[in-house]
């Protein structure tokens, strides 16, 4: 499960470190826009933008669809959000780990104590 | 408090900081108002360690757990009711320093990728003890 979402992860951490990239999601966010539509809008070739697009498709951040010779682009959200939801759910698998460790490591100072005095006396 | 420190590190009531510090890097901190070797021996004594791994809302208790506390000594937790369904973590400790340190790999698999989580160095001069973790790919 771990090595599954790390593989994930890689994906999607990667695919976000690019400055165009990170352009093309924002920009996508305002709407879906053909390839030829970014391609214009970040001053790049088709093949360079198509590049991109296929790093996001593949990470699960951009879904395009081809109708006739028109190749549209548009934001696959939900993805982002299972990425976030996974370190929510981590945090707070952790979180309750250390109440556990809490409860534990306070006790065991009681015990401390306790033994400390009998010890002196 | 001495006054010499900068801003006081997260205390225990304030539960766990969640730090992207990299895109392959997460860091998890607590501060646990104890003296480290309590923690220490929470950590690395089996007894103990499975009465807070495995919290309630996981869902799953803790089947077994081994462990071989030094550098290079392996562990193995299994999670699950029984054998059968039993779902099993596994790594070596990396560093191994009683009280100070403790620092091991998650390899859960053949890649040996995973976690290395511990007590950081300068944890002497915390009041409390602060434990990191950080996942790493």
């Amino acid at each position: 499960m771990v090595q599954y979402m790390n593989a994930r992860l890689d994906a999607t951490f990667s695919a976000l470190a690019d400055t165009t990239r990170r352009g093309i999601l924002e920009q996508l966010g305002h709407g879906s826009a053909s390839v030829t539509d970014l391609a214009a809008k970040f001053r790049m070739t088709l093949t360079g933008i198509k590049k991109h697009v296929v790093v996001l498709e593949q990470a699960g951040l951009v879904t395009t669809e081809k109708v006739g010779r028109v190749r549209t682009c548009s934001l696959g959200l939900r993805r982002l959000e299972e990425e976030a939801g996974w370190i929510e759910r981590y945090r707070q698998l952790w979180e309750a780990r250390f109440d556990a460790l809490d409860k534990l490591v306070e006790e065991l100072k009681c015990r401390e104590k306790a033994d400390g005095r009998k010890k002196r006396t | 408090m001495d006054g010499r420190r900068g801003p006081e590190p997260a205390r225990a009531k304030d539960g766990a900081t969640v730090e992207r510090k990299s895109d392959r890097e997460l860091v998890i901190t607590r501060s646990f108002d104890a003296p480290a070797h309590l923690v220490y021996k929470a950590w690395t004594t089996p007894d103990l360690f499975r009465r807070w791994w495995a919290p309630k809302s996981a869902g799953v208790p803790l089947f077994s757990c081994d462990m071989d506390v030094r550098a290079g000594g392996g562990y193995r937790v299994a999670f699950g009711h029984d054998a059968a369904s039993a779902h099993a973590f596994f790594g070596k400790y990396i560093d191994v320093i009683p009280n100070v340190r403790l620092a091991w790999t998650n390899e859960e698999g053949e890649n040996g990728a995973g976690m290395e989580g511990g007590m950081p160095e300068q944890f002497a001069q915390l009041d409390g003890l602060l434990v990191t973790l950080q996942a790493s790919a």
